[in-house]
């Protein structure tokens, strides 16, 4: 009785065809607007912002990225780790080249080249499927991995390979660089997540999104009833490096601040991380790509209190623990629910509609 | 001969010897994918464990000594000092083997008619799990695996080639590992072994009808359980050898679970389905990286192409025949 449609009709196409169709639904998500925007940045402290806030949204960038390529158009992707290294080197590029860009600016251009070398890696696509796909997208990450540590120009010719950003500020208050506030990385971050969420939740309920769902379901029905292939495949190959590229800028230069590439964007601590986040999360799913972003970085700080803490293990066999658990837990995840956790909560949702009542 | 020609040669003998190295773990993933359908990521990780496992054994040290001494604050180590090597290979066999019947057990059984990414994911998750429960039973520092293969550069191939190269110019002879030379000789030897297997036993047909189509299998009286046990066990056998054969000649570290991602341009190479495409994808991807290196690297002027180079000739591969070499033509029906 909680969360019942009784007496909200719709009279127009636009109540209809809204995000939140349920007023309990528009209500909780402002709430959770109005907390996120102007609560939480009174109250966060670096430590927040560093281990939990920050990280989170980006992923979350990541995994809308990845979930528009892999839950949605059903294209499996292992190159995360790739795109998000085109990212952050593009921004690291444009901020050394142009000084006097906007931040905002710089990430926004990065998504665009980014997307640029997606269609690129994208092409295989449409002839290769499946598997053979997977493995192939694998190419894209080693090749950039490797393209960005072996030619000085990316990193601009530095010694150790790094590379490091410089301040740059949004209306005088620093958002990159060592001196940034915690609130100021975080509204940035956020600001950037809550726009292009929407954008990629538009895309996904209009036509493109539904191309994307019909070469997903079955690729040559789709294109008997006038889905192109190519152009539904390469947009969301585009699409999808955008977001990641939108992503890996903001790891680099609002998150990490100096970074080498191998380290940082290896296909262990990022592909696979971003496609468990999908997976856990729910593929072909928004909420989902939240959801697992959040679930993927609260783990391990749970896990490592709780080990290194409580039970008084060293560190290192903490570690190893931390990869059993994580291992174990998406193997019972898979076993339990394939579908993620935002098919948990449409249970939950059902549940509370009924309650107290059993069916 | 020249000696441009002679170290032509040279390099396309390395590079097919460290094909071979790569079409043994490629082997256990093809046969896998055959029986079950799973694309096994966790193959790697599989060697990995293996060679794990043998080292304790033959140290005979204490199974999760680490974990027991940190949190009992007792100072267990070895419980024996050293067994033979056929011993500790028996004693790992067996282990792959209920390793193999525990993850039948509790993952793949529930697993059953699930989509093939989430088969794929799970074998993820899985090579997460025994990473850990590795480094947690035997921990994570590099160990020295040494079961009596020889190894080191071949003194007679190099003493024999020496006088190839034309008068009067600068030329030392071949090198060539004498442990790759061993791993061609078990691989030949186990893909044989693997043929006769699969043509002439009951269990081997059994493997094939499995692999041909699960259902007309199952209605035969072809258990697809006891199938996948075996093919499991089997897999980790082979492993195993690409975890002694690896082990042997970098150490045992978690570097080794990284040759599966060697592996992978080999099955797209090769085709998923196919032994014999995992044999020839493996030369082609050795001979053509190592050359690749050294041709084009050189030219380049920047190293380490190999990591990405196989992934390439791969890819530029499958353009021309997308299910690779030997794989089942992909047929498609409205």
């Amino acid at each position: 009785m909680i969360y019942k449609e009784t007496g909200q009709y719709k009279s127009t196409y636009q109540s209809d065809h809204a995000i939140f169709p349920l007023m309990q639904d528009k209500v909780a998500f402002a709430i959770l607007m109005i907390i996120a925007f102007f609560v939480v940045p009174f109250v966060v402290d670096s430590y927040w912002e560093k281990a939990i806030l920050v990280p989170f949204l980006i992923y979350s960038m990541a995994a809308i990225g990845l979930n528009i390529l892999t839950g949605y158009c059903g294209q499996v992707s292992l190159g995360t780790g790739g795109f998000m290294a085109v990212g952050a080197f593009s921004t690291y590029k444009l901020m050394t080249s142009f000084p006097d860009l906007n931040i905002m600016l710089i990430v926004i251009i990065s998504g665009f080249l980014t997307a640029l070398v997606g269609i690129l890696f994208g092409l295989p696509s449409l002839r290769i499927k499946g598997f053979y796909l997977a493995v192939a997208t694998l190419a894209s990450q080693f090749f950039l991995v490797w393209l960005f540590n072996k030619v000085p120009w990316f990193y601009n010719y530095s010694d150790t390979g790094q590379i490091t950003v410089s301040e740059r500020t949004m209306f005088g208050i620093p958002v990159t660089g060592a001196e940034a506030p915690s609130y100021a990385t975080y509204l940035f971050c956020l600001t950037l997540v809550v726009v292009f969420g929407f954008a990629a939740k538009n895309m996904i309920r209009s036509k493109i999104g539904r191309s994307w769902m019909a070469i997903r379901d079955m690729d040559i029905a789709a294109e008997i009833i006038g889905v192109p292939p190519l152009k539904t495949k390469l947009s969301a190959f585009a699409i999808s490096s955008f977001y990641i590229g939108i992503a890996g800028s903001l790891y680099f230069a609002v998150y990490l601040g100096a970074l080498e590439v191998t380290e940082s964007f290896d296909i262990m601590a990022i592909s696979f991380p971003v496609l468990f986040m999908i997976i856990i999360g729910g593929l072909g799913s928004m909420l989902g790509s939240f959801l697992g972003a959040a679930f993927i970085v609260l783990l391990p700080i749970l896990l490592k209190n709780f080990m290194v803490d409580l039970v008084g293990l060293s560190a290192v066999t903490a570690k190893h623990f931390e990869i059993t658990i994580w291992g174990l837990l998406m193997v019972i995840f898979l076993i339990v629910e394939p579908h993620g956790l935002a098919r948990l909560w449409s249970i939950a949702k059902e549940k509370l509609r009924r309650w107290p009542f059993p069916y | 001969m020249s000696v441009e020609l002679l170290n032509f040669i040279e390099t396309v003998l390395n590079g097919l010897m460290s094909g071979i190295m790569y079409s043994l773990v490629a082997l256990g993933f093809v046969l896998i994918f055959k029986a079950s359908g799973v694309f096994n990521f966790a193959q790697g990780v599989f060697a990995l464990f293996a060679a794990l496992t043998l080292v304790g054994f033959q140290t005979g040290q204490v199974p999760f000594s680490h974990l027991i001494n940190e949190l009992f604050g007792t100072k267990f180590h070895h419980w024996y000092p050293e067994i033979h090597s056929f011993l500790a290979i028996f004693l790992t066999i067996l282990t792959m083997i209920v390793l193999a019947w525990i993850i039948e057990r509790l993952v793949l059984k529930h697993l059953v008619n699930q989509e093939p990414i989430i088969l794929f994911m799970a074998t993820i998750g899985l090579a997460f799990v025994l990473e850990g429960v590795g480094d947690l039973m035997w921990g994570s520092d590099v160990k020295v695996l040494d079961v009596g293969i020889p190894s080191g550069g071949s003194v007679w191939l190099e003493n024999a080639t020496i006088g190839l190269a034309s008068e009067g110019s600068e030329y030392y002879g071949m090198y060539i590992d004498v442990l790759n030379v061993w791993a061609t000789v078990i691989a030949v030897f186990l893909v044989t072994a693997l043929a006769i297997f699969s043509q002439y036993t009951k269990t081997g047909r059994a493997l094939r009808a499995v692999a041909d189509d699960h259902q007309a299998a199952l209605s035969v009286g072809i258990s697809l359980r006891t199938i996948w046990v075996f093919v499991w066990a089997m897999s980790g056998f082979i492993a195993m050898v690409a975890g002694i054969m690896w082990g042997t000649e970098s150490g045992v570290q978690f570097s080794l679970s990284l040759i599966a991602l060697k592996a992978l341009p080999v099955l797209i190479l090769g085709g998923f389905t196919s032994i014999p495409g995992a044999i020839i994808g493996g030369l082609l991807i050795g001979v053509g990286e190592k050359l690749a290196e050294i041709y084009i690297g050189g030219l380049l002027d920047i190293g380490a192409i190999e990591n990405w180079f196989a992934y390439f000739m791969a890819l530029v591969f499958l353009l021309f025949r997308p299910q690779g070499l030997f794989g089942d033509k992909i047929i498609e029906r409205v």
